[in-house]
């Protein structure tokens, strides 16, 4: 390969006077709050920006429709078509949980049940949101596709126990999840 | 005590009020709300625009935000409310006096500012200065300077090797701008011929600003008679120039403002001389700061752009309306003075979020290779073209 001798630039006057490179940058700075004043900050519509510069007020403008499909908010447990209730209570998320957020009280499915065949359920299931960390771990461990981190993410409560989400609370934060395997259908 | 003397004291005491407390310490409220608001509309943020009449905590259905306008009150509500914490390594006697050392000069200097004309009352003129003295400049730089002590003091007081270096670093800065910055305004002074700063704005008001030298005392550039000194300013303007950029660069480096905030300088120095305060003490050298901006605009102001002065021969007719015995014509150009000050409060907010800071050496090199020869040879050439003039 050739050998190309780049030339350092050498500084010329008005670099080593600073004043014009000042000017130069209050007339850039002048652009941007003359821009941002008017409403027009370049990416302003991207972020979904309230109209002052790009940022986006919080609580009065939100991108939750930007949200990725895999985004990682509350982890909740979900029912699939058939309105069955996918857990099985075999607890493999309590013990994978790194900050120990979850606590299940299993419980057995009575013999008269159509689905007796799947045996347990959960009696109790609570995620302790002041501990979880939404690492996802729970989802990724459960073998009935029955735990998932869903979209919300702005848990609020006034004390430590409004932020324990019981097991009617998954369930409505989950809500109904499709396309899932439902492996205890009869098979055909 | 005759009549004279009892109005001179009254007034005295109410000017002291009314131009520190009335009118300065609000624009430095509202200049720390400036800053976060400008410079966010510079980096295309919104700044703060929620604190208004919290209406809600008293049962109402919504805040007033009013944009934020109430920020600085709850600022320094803070500042009142928040633990004072005193670490137990610091020299505690000089850690105390600090703060006030950096605030105190700053609202001294305030004293020669020459805020208005002058106003009719009782028919006593009363000036709208504090003291009107006779060493007008040599005042504010002998003050100004002093608060170098403040910020020295508590980095050393602080037992801390941020802080210390901070401290060292502001003295290094005051010794190698004060010079550039008293021999600049020699010019200035060399052709208004005084110091008293309440005259050389009514000599401005009269012969032009110093920067904008569009009329004189024979009229305005589109008259003949105005040529009648042969362009005389306009030659003058060379070295004034010179004079008003190194000025206000050392007022820029004197007032610790970017580029030049090495003292503080939180990438390398955590926060500099006050990162041990807290609380209110953190507050006076926040208000120090601040001051020492509005201070110094004001003296720019009132050297090169005319002081309270409207400019373009409308100021005798401003001075010469009157009430009865009463003439307000002094608070008009009060008002002039302060939205003058304001502006280039602006203008200074504006450039600290332009312009990066300046390495410590360049710093040093700008004042002691630069600006010290610059402004000494500028003196020459005023008194050059003073004496080819004459
Ligand atoms: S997301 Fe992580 S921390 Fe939260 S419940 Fe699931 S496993 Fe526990
Ligand atoms: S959510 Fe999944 S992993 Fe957790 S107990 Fe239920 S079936 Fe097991």
């Amino acid at each position: 390969m050739a050998i190309i001798k780049i030339k350092r630039p050498q500084l010329t006057l008005a670099d080593k006077l600073y004043l014009p490179a000042v000017i130069k940058g209050l007339w850039i700075t002048l652009g941007h709050a003359i821009r941002s004043m008017r409403g027009k900050t370049h990416g302003a519509a991207q972020f979904n920006s309230s109209g002052l510069g790009v940022t986006m007020q919080y609580p009065e403008t939100k991108w939750d429709d930007q949200l990725p499909d895999y985004y990682r908010g509350v982890p909740a447990l979900v029912t699939d078509e058939q309105e069955r209730e996918r857990c099985v209570s075999c607890q493999l998320c309590e013990f994978i949980c790194p900050p120990k957020a979850i606590t299940i009280i299993p419980d057995e499915i009575e013999s008269d049940d159509p689905w007796a065949k799947v045996e347990k359920r959960p009696k109790e299931f609570e995620i302790d949101m002041t501990r979880c960390i939404y690492c996802g771990m729970c989802e990724e461990v459960c073998p009935e596709q029955a735990i998932y981190l869903r979209q919300d993410y702005a848990m609020t409560g006034l004390s430590r126990a409004e932020m324990v989400n019981d097991k009617e609370r998954l369930y409505e934060i989950g809500g109904v999840r499709t396309g899932l395997v439902n492996k205890w259908n009869e098979l055909k | 005590m005759d009549h004279a003397t009892l109005i001179f004291l009254i007034s005295t005491a109410v000017k002291i009020i009314v131009f520190t407390f009335v009118l300065t310490l609000p624009i430095i409220a509202y200049s720390t709300y400036a800053e976060r608001r400008v410079s966010s509309i510079i980096q295309d943020r919104v700044g703060p625009n929620r604190v208004g009449i919290p209406l809600t905590l008293f049962g109402g259905k919504k805040d007033i935000p009013f944009c934020g306008l109430l920020q600085p009150l709850a600022d320094g509500l803070k500042g009142l409310l928040k633990e004072d914490l005193v670490p137990g390594h610091v020299r505690k006697f000089f850690f105390w006096i600090a703060p006030a050392l950096a605030a105190a000069p700053a609202f001294l200097a305030l004293c020669v500012i020459p805020f208005g004309s002058s106003i009719s009352l009782f028919g006593e003129d009363i000036k709208l200065v504090i003291a009107d003295i006779d060493a007008g400049p040599l005042f504010v730089f002998a003050i100004a300077s002093l608060s170098v002590y403040g910020i020295t003091i508590a980095g050393w007081a602080s037992n801390n090797k941020y802080s210390f270096l901070g401290g060292v670093r502001s003295c290094a800065q005051m010794i190698s701008y004060e010079i550039a910055l008293g021999l600049s305004v020699i010019p200035v002074l060399m052709v208004f011929g005084q110091l008293n700063l309440s005259d050389i704005v009514q000599a401005q008001a009269d012969g032009g600003w110093t920067l904008l030298p569009l009329w004189n005392e024979h009229g305005s550039v589109l008259d003949a008679a105005y040529w009648a000194n042969s362009g005389e300013q306009w030659l003058l303007l060379i070295p004034l120039t010179i004079s008003f950029v190194i000025f206000t660069t050392s007022i820029f480096a004197e007032t610790n403002r970017m580029p030049f905030d090495l003292p503080e300088c939180e990438t390398e120095l955590v926060g500099g001389y006050h990162t041990e305060y807290s609380s209110m003490k953190f507050a006076l050298f926040f208000l120090g700061e601040y001051a020492a901006m509005i201070v110094g605009s004001a003296v720019i102001v009132t050297l090169f752009l005319g002081g309270w002065s409207a400019g373009f021969g409308l100021d005798s007719a401003i001075s010469n309306i009157a009430w009865g015995s009463f003439k307000p014509g002094g608070l008009i150009h009060l008002a002039i003075f302060l939205a003058k000050v304001i502006a280039f409060v602006i203008f200074f907010i504006w450039v600290r979020w332009t312009v990066p800071r300046f390495r410590y050496d360049q710093l040093m090199k700008l004042g002691w290779v630069v600006f010290f020869e610059l402004a000494l040879v500028n003196i020459f050439i005023t008194a050059g073209i003073i004496m080819l003039l004459n």
